[in-house]
C-alpha cells in the first residue's frame, strides 16, 4: 500500500502502518507490534504532557499573580520541570516501618494506571482514536472511579492519622462529585442519542453541543466544570492537600518518585477531564461551523482537527487553572453541602429539561 | 510542618494535637495545643515565649535614644507607632513642645505604616484561606509604601526615624509627590481587593458567623484595635486621647456590631480608606519649620511614673516608664495589644472546626514578637 | 414558593460574585506588561538605590587620603550594641599638647542594627551610611571591617 499521510485525516496513515505490518509478519505478531507502538507512544505522550502541564501551571499562576515565573532554566524556563524531575528522582525513598508495604507501594501505581487507561478512549483527531468503544462515556467514568481506590489505599497504608483523615475526606469528596459529573455527561448523551464518543463528535459537525442544546447544555457545562475540578482534587476543592491547614493529606508519607507519581497523576487527571469536556461539549476535533455560512465553514476547515482538539483542551485547562488561583478554599461540610443540595438536584432537573427539548426538537440548528 | 499526636485515653475520643511552633498559618512561632473531638475544637491553649528576647530587661541598661531601636522590633509592622510612644512619653515628661512640622510628619508616616500593615494582613489572610493570589497583589502594592519609606528614612521595615525631640532627618524633597501618587494609585486598586476577596461567596461563607465576640466579651478581654472595633467596642486612641496632629483632621472611627470574622475583616479594609483620607488632608499643608528640637546629649527623666498610649495597627500600645531620675529607666513595661487579642482565641474558637481556627487567627491578626517581647 | 426563589437567587448571587473575582485575576493574566519584577543579577549595572539607604557604615576619605575622625569616641558610647570599637594613640601636637589620634576604627557589620545614632551624634561628620547592600560573605570574620584606610591622616582644621 503506498505511503499516505494527511494531517487532516489520520486513517490513511494508520491503515498504511497496519498493512505494512501484516505484510511483514503473521497477524498475531502484527497486532502485537501495533500494541507495543501504541503503548510506547502513549507513555511518551503521558510523560511529556504531564511535565509540560506542570510548567504551564507555574507560568499561568505567575502571570495571574503579576510576576514572571520560572525563567532561568532554559529559554523562558522551559526545562524547569525536567530539573525538578531529576531532583525528585534523586531523593531518598523513606520507607515506614509500621506501614503495610505492599499497599503502600501499590497505591501510586493504581492512580497512574487508571488515568492511563482512561486516556485510551478519547478521540484525539480524525482517525486517531485508540479504542472506539460503543460505551465510550461509560468506560471513562468507570475507570476514573477506580482512582479513588488508589487514594484510599495511600491514606490507609501510611499508618498515620493525618494521612487517613486526608484520604477519607478526599474519598468522600470524589465519590460525591462523580455523581454530578455523570449526570452532566448523561445530559449531553441524551442530546446526542449515543454513548459512543466518535458518534458524539460526528454529531457536532453542524454546531457544537454547547450551542446546540442552549439552556440545559450551558447549565450542564457549568455543573460539569465545578464537579470536575472537585473530582480531581483541584482548585477551590483541594482541602485534602491543603498546605495551610493541618496535614498534607494522603500523600504526606510519600517521597521521591512515588510522590512524583501522585503529582503527575493529578495533572493527567485534569487533562483527561478537560479533554472529555472538550469532546462532549465543545465538539472534540470538529472545527467551529455555523450552519448556513458555507464560506466561513470552509475557512474553519483549513485548520487541522488536531489543532482544534489541542486548542479546546488547552482552553478548558486554562479555565481550571484560573479557578484554582482565584478562589479561597471551601471547608469539607460546605463542599458536601454544595454537591448534595445544589448540584445534584439541579442536574436531575436539567436532564428532564434536556429530554423534553430533544423530544420537541427545540434545539438550535438542525 | 511538624505535628505530634498524643492520643489521650478518653472515652469521648478526644484527641490532643499540636499546631507546633513551625506552621504556615500561625504567623510566627506560636504553639497552639488543640483538643479536638472529630473536627470540632473543644479547647485551644496558646503556648507563647518561643521568641522571648528580654527586651524589657534590656531597656534597663540603655538610654532613651537607644531604646528606640529596641521598640522597633516589638511589633515590626507598627514600628513607627512604637517609636512614637517612647518619644511622646519622654517629651511629655520633660515638657518639651515639638514643632508643628514634626507632629504632621509623624502623623503622615504613621498612617502610611498603618496602611502597609493592613496590606500585609490582607495578604496573609487571603493566603490562609487558600486564595494564593491575594498574597502577591497585597505585597506589590505595599512595595510602593516601602519605597517611600526607604527614600526618606533609609530603611524599609525598621525605620528608626523618631527620636526624642523630633525626627532624625528632614523629609526627602520627593516625599509629597510620591505620597500623592500612591494615594491616587491605591484608591483605584482598593475596590479590586473587595472584588477579589470580600465579595466572594466562598470567603463570605467561611467568615460570616464564625468566631463571634460580643461587645461585653471584647471589653472584658481587652481586645482593642480593629478586632475590638469589629464588635462595637469604641476604643480608638486617636479619637479618645488625641496625640500628634489627630485632633486637627476629620476622620471616622470604623465600628461594626456583628463581631464575627467578616466584621473584623471589613473594619480593616475601611480603616485603610480612612487612613488615606487623613493623609490627603495633611499632605498639602505640612508647615515649614525645624525637624527637631535641640536636646541635651544625655536625657534624664525626672523621678516618677509615666504612661503613654498610641494606636498601633493592631490595637492600643502602651508604654509605662518608672524613672528614678537617672539616664536609664528603672523599669519599662509595654502593654502589647496582641497579647490581649490572643487571649481571646480560646473563647472564639470553641465549637468551630479546624479550618475556622485558621480563619479566626487570621482575622485577629497577631504578630508573635509583640506577644513575647 | 419563596424558598425556591431564594434558592435560585442565592445561586445567581454566588455565580456573579465568582465571576467578578475571576475578572480581576483574568485582567492581570492578559496584561503581562504590568509585571514589576526586577531581574536582579542581570540589572546590576543600571540599578540605582536611594541615596539615604542604610547599607553599611563608611568613613569617607578625600583624594589626599584624609579622614575627619578625631577619635573622640562619642559614637562608641552611643552605639546600643557595642558595634564600634575605637583604638587611639596619644600624639604630641607642635604646641606641646597631648591629643588623641585615631589608630583603628573597627566596625562589626554583623552586629549593627542600623539605628543611625552614631552618624547623628558625630561632631565632625566623619562617618556616613553608604547605600552599598551586597554584603554576603562565607566567613563571619570578614564582616568585621576597619573603616580607616592605610596611612590616612586627619584632615587639617577638623577639631
Amino acid at each position: 500500500m503506498p505511503f499516505t499521510f494527511s494531517i487532516y485525516d489520520f486513517t490513511g496513515f494508520t491503515q498504511w502502518i497496519d498493512a505494512t505490518l501484516r505484510g511483514a509478519c503473521s497477524p498475531f505478531w502484527a497486532v502485537l507490534w501495533e500494541m507495543v507502538i501504541v503503548g510506547v507512544l502513549f507513555l511518551a505522550f503521558y510523560a511529556v504532557v504531564g511535565l509540560y502541564l506542570v510548567y504551564a501551571e507555574r507560568k499561568v499562576c505567575a502571570f495571574i499573580q503579576n510576576r514572571v515565573g520560572p525563567n532561568r532554566v532554559g529559554p523562558y524556563g522551559f526545562f524547569q520541570t525536567i530539573a525538578d524531575l531529576i531532583k525528585l528522582l534523586m531523593k531518598e525513598i523513606i520507607s515506614i516501618r509500621e506501614a503495610d508495604k505492599l499497599l503502600f507501594n501499590l497505591a501510586p501505581f493504581i492512580v497512574i494506571v487508571t488515568s492511563f487507561l482512561a486516556l485510551a478512549a478519547i478521540p484525539f483527531a480524525k482517525g486517531l482514536h485508540p479504542i472506539d468503544l460503543n460505551i465510550g462515556v461509560f468506560y471513562v467514568m468507570a475507570i476514573s472511579s477506580m482512582g479513588v481506590v488508589g487514594i484510599l489505599l495511600a491514606g490507609w497504608s501510611s499508618n498515620s492519622k493525618y494521612s487517613l483523615l486526608g484520604a477519607m475526606r478526599s474519598g468522600a469528596q470524589i465519590i460525591s462529585y462523580e455523581l454530578s459529573v455523570g449526570m452532566a455527561l448523561v445530559t449531553m448523551c441524551v442530546l446526542a442519542g449515543s454513548l459512543q464518543l466518535s458518534v458524539i463528535v460526528e454529531q457536532q459537525r453542524d454546531l457544537w453541543f454547547i450551542f446546540k442544546g442552549h439552556f440545559p447544555a450551558v447549565t450542564a457545562f457549568i455543573i460539569y466544570m465545578i464537579a470536575a475540578t472537585a473530582e480531581t482534587n483541584r482548585g477551590p476543592f483541594d482541602l485534602a492537600e491543603a498546605e495551610s491547614e493541618l496535614a498534607a493529606g494522603f500523600h504526606t508519607e510519600y517521597s521521591g518518585i512515588k510522590f512524583a507519581f501522585f503529582f503527575l497523576a493529578e495533572y493527567m487527571n485534569m487533562f483527561i477531564v478537560a479533554s472529555l469536556a472538550a469532546t462532549v461539549f465543545l465538539g472534540g476535533w470538529m472545527p467551529f461551523h455555523i450552519p448556513g455560512l458555507e464560506s466561513f465553514n470552509h475557512v474553519m476547515d483549513f485548520i487541522p482537527p488536531v489543532l482544534w482538539y489541542i486548542g479546546k483542551t488547552a482552553f478548558i485547562i486554562l479555565l481550571m487553572m484560573w479557578f484554582k488561583w482565584t478562589f479561597p478554599r471551601l471547608r469539607i461540610d460546605q463542599l458536601l453541602n454544595l454537591e448534595w443540595k445544589f448540584l445534584l438536584p439541579i442536574s436531575l432537573v436539567n436532564i428532564l429539561i434536556m429530554a423534553f427539548i430533544v423530544l420537541m426538537g427545540w434545539y438550535i440548528g438542525l | 510542618m511538624t505535628e505530634e499526636i498524643i492520643i489521650k485515653e478518653a472515652p469521648e475520643q478526644e484527641i490532643s494535637i499540636n499546631m507546633g511552633p513551625q506552621h504556615p498559618s500561625t504567623h510566627g512561632v506560636l504553639r497552639l495545643v488543640l483538643s479536638l473531638k472529630g473536627e470540632m475544637v473543644q479547647k485551644v491553649e496558646p503556648h507563647c515565649g518561643y521568641i522571648h528576647r528580654g527586651i524589657e530587661k534590656m531597656t534597663e541598661s540603655m538610654t532613651y535614644q537607644q531604646i528606640i531601636h529596641l521598640t522597633n522590633r516589638l511589633d515590626y509592622l507598627s514600628a513607627h507607632m512604637n517609636n512614637a510612644a517612647v518619644c511622646l512619653a519622654v517629651e511629655k515628661a520633660l515638657d518639651i513642645e515639638v514643632p508643628e512640622r514634626v507632629k504632621v510628619i509623624r502623623t503622615i508616616i504613621e498612617e502610611l505604616a498603618r496602611i502597609a500593615s493592613h496590606q500585609l494582613w490582607w495578604c496573609s489572610f487571603g493566603m490562609d484561606l487558600g486564595g494564593l493570589t491575594c498574597f502577591f497583589y497585597g505585597l506589590r502594592d505595599r512595595e510602593k509604601i516601602l519605597d517611600i519609606f526607604e527614600e526618606t528614612t533609609g530603611s524599609r521595615l525598621i525605620q528608626s526615624y523618631n527620636c526624642p525631640g523630633g525626627l532624625m532627618a528632614d523629609l526627602h524633597p520627593d516625599f509629597q509627590r510620591k505620597v500623592k501618587e500612591f494615594i491616587v494609585y491605591f484608591r483605584k486598586l482598593l475596590p479590586e481587593y473587595d472584588e477579589l476577596l470580600s465579595g466572594n461567596i466562598i470567603m463570605m461563607e467561611r467568615s460570616k458567623g464564625i468566631g463571634v465576640m460580643t461587645k461585653e466579651q471584647a471589653i472584658s478581654y481587652g481586645m482593642t484595635g480593629p478586632s475590638g472595633r469589629g464588635s462595637g467596642f469604641s476604643c480608638d486612641v486617636r479619637k479618645h486621647h488625641p496625640y500628634h496632629a489627630y485632633d486637627k483632621v476629620k476622620f471616622n472611627e470604623v465600628l461594626r456590631t456583628e463581631g464575627d470574622t467578616y466584621a473584623r475583616y471589613m473594619v480593616r479594609i475601611d480603616e485603610m480608606r480612612e487612613s488615606m483620607n487623613i493623609i490627603e488632608q495633611l499632605i498639602d499643608n505640612i508647615p515649614a519649620g525645624d525637624f527637631a528640637v535641640k536636646m541635651k546629649p544625655i536625657i534624664k527623666l525626672p523621678e516618677g511614673e509615666y504612661y503613654q498610649r498610641v494606636e498601633a495597627a493592631r490595637g492600643e500600645f502602651g508604654i509605662y516608664i518608672i524613672s528614678k531620675g537617672e539616664k536609664y529607666p528603672y523599669r519599662m513595661k509595654f502593654r502589647s495589644p496582641n497579647f490581649s487579642n490572643l487571649s481571646a482565641l480560646d473563647a472564639l474558637t470553641r465549637g468551630h472546626k479546624i479550618a475556622d481556627l485558621v480563619a479566626i487567627g487570621g482575622s485577629l491578626d497577631y504578630v508573635i514578637p509583640d506577644i513575647d517581647r | 414558593m419563596r424558598e425556591i426563589i431564594n434558592y435560585f437567587k442565592s445561586i445567581f448571587f454566588a455565580l456573579k460574585s465568582l465571576w467578578t473575582g475571576m475578572k480581576v485575576t483574568g485582567s492581570y493574566f492578559f496584561r503581562p506588561w504590568t509585571i514589576i519584577t526586577q531581574q536582579y543579577p542581570e540589572n546590576r549595572k543600571t540599578l540605582k538605590m536611594f541615596e539615604r539607604t542604610k547599607g553599611e557604615l563608611v568613613m569617607p576619605h578625600n583624594d589626599k587620603n584624609e579622614h575627619q575622625c578625631t577619635a573622640c569616641g562619642i559614637c562608641q558610647m552611643n552605639c546600643p550594641n557595642g558595634t564600634i570599637a575605637i583604638t587611639s594613640l596619644s600624639i604630641e601636637t607642635p604646641d606641646g599638647k597631648k591629643k588623641k589620634a585615631l589608630d583603628k576604627y573597627i566596625y562589626n557589620l554583623g552586629m549593627c542594627t542600623f539605628c543611625g545614632l552614631c552618624v547623628k551624634v558625630c561632631p565632625s561628620d566623619a562617618i556616613v551610611f553608604s547605600n552599598k547592600f551586597e554584603h554576603a560573605v562565607f566567613n563571619k570574620n570578614k564582616l568585621v571591617k576597619t573603616l580607616n584606610k592605610e596611612g590616612s591622616t586627619l584632615k587639617k582644621g577638623v577639631e
